[in-house]
């Protein structure tokens, strides 16, 4: 059979191609271009070859802050992607009640993520915060300004409770999609929940749980708005992501050719993962 | 004049710009090689996956990135042998994966 061969369709791909290479591709050529050169401002630069990626690769604050975000991102994958699940397979299918659900699972959402910070960082307040008071009124001792343990309990259940309704909402419009003939022929074999769950819900959801899996990881993996308002990457160095890192060597110091390199290392390993997670997802769905 | 004003913002220099007119020649060279001899549908390689050959230019390109990472993070410059390691792997790449 012949294939039919049409160019044309290249014409409306266009504008996104254009759309890419302003807001993606020239800020990268231009981080790029940072990384290998020293500057002191003023439009003037001075050739500094590989020795920022030398410095960067080498340097134990970059281990550091690299350790403790692929940490967080680990944590909040592990918690979120089974709550998700978990509440989407328990929200109603039919009736009133569905709008309702939604609408609250949608709510963190719709916040901007400084003012989920700001809101997070006196909900938590030791003195006068809710939460703060709620634990420490327990006899436990908790300051997530002061103890590095408290610090990371209070970011991973910000990150939880904003985050969340992404994977549930997501998990839910897979569910949905599932035809009633399905569990019809479940329910003539006698099939038990968790069967279903396992036979029929979960390949079903394939697609939406690698989506929300690839979304998630990035999100949490370049965690930014949140951290910083919540923390401040305190205490000590405890909640220093990279991007926070990243932020105080770019705009804190200036120090733009070793923050040029730290962001294309970030970028590398971002988009190694999402190929990998991507790839092994869709191993099997391609045969 | 504007141009130059735009070219200094992105602080070009040669060696970058080389780089990138290596990946555009690479992606240019890729579309010219599936026109003349397309490459079909996708390969079942070693790793147990089904690429084609931009998905062997990527996994080569992106392994060839981290290849020269972790010489810089373990030994250092200069870089002649990572650069050989990556040839090595690229060309493996694209004969087995």
């Amino acid at each position: 059979m012949n294939k039919t061969v049409n160019q044309k369709a290249w014409f409306f791909v266009l504008p996104v191609v254009l759309l890419v290479a302003f807001n993606a591709i020239i800020p990268l050529m231009t981080v790029v271009n940072f990384s290998v050169q020293e500057t002191f401002g003023d439009n003037m630069f001075f050739w500094a070859g590989v020795r920022w990626f030398e410095q960067v690769l080498q340097s134990d604050r970059f281990h550091a802050a690299l350790g403790r975000q692929i940490l967080f991102t680990a944590i909040v994958l592990l918690i979120e992607i089974p709550l998700g699940l978990a509440i989407a397979l328990t929200m109603p299918r039919k009736g009133p009640w569905v709008s309702v659900c939604l609408v609250l699972m949608a709510l963190p959402l719709l916040i901007p993520w400084n003012v989920v910070g700001a809101m997070w960082n006196i909900f938590a307040l030791p003195d006068i915060g809710l939460l703060g008071r709620l634990i420490n009124g327990l006899g436990i001792e908790y300051n997530y300004t002061r103890q590095i343990f408290s610090a990371w309990f209070t970011m991973v259940l910000m990150d939880v409770w904003h985050w969340t309704s992404l994977v549930v909402l997501l998990c839910y419009a897979g569910l949905v999609s599932i035809p009633d003939a399905y569990y019809q022929a479940a329910k003539v074999d006698g099939a038990r929940p968790w069967a279903v769950f396992r036979y029929i819900q979960l390949p079903k959801l394939k697609y939406v749980l690698t989506i929300a899996i690839l979304l998630r990881f990035m999100d949490s993996f370049m965690i930014y708005t949140e951290a910083v308002v919540l923390t401040g990457g305190g205490p000590g160095n405890a909640t220093t992501f990279l991007s926070i890192d990243l932020q105080k060597i770019a705009l804190g110091q200036f120090d733009l050719g070793p923050a040029g390199a730290m962001s294309i290392i970030y970028f590398l390993i971002i988009l190694f993962f999402s190929w990998l997670f991507y790839t092994l997802m869709m191993k099997d769905e391609a045969r | 004049m504007e141009n130059a004003a735009f070219l200094s913002w992105m602080a070009w220099t040669w060696p970058t710009a080389a780089f990138f007119l290596f990946i555009f020649l690479c992606l240019v060279g890729m579309s010219v090689w599936e026109y003349y001899s397309p490459g079909g549908t996708p390969r079942h390689g070693i790793l147990g996956l089904d690429t084609t050959r931009g998905d062997r230019l990527f996994i080569s390109l992106l392994g060839s990135a981290f290849i020269f990472l972790a010489w810089l993070g373990l030994v250092g410059t200069p870089l002649w042998g990572p650069l050989a390691i990556a040839l090595v792997y690229a060309f493996a790449v694209f004969k087995w994966v």
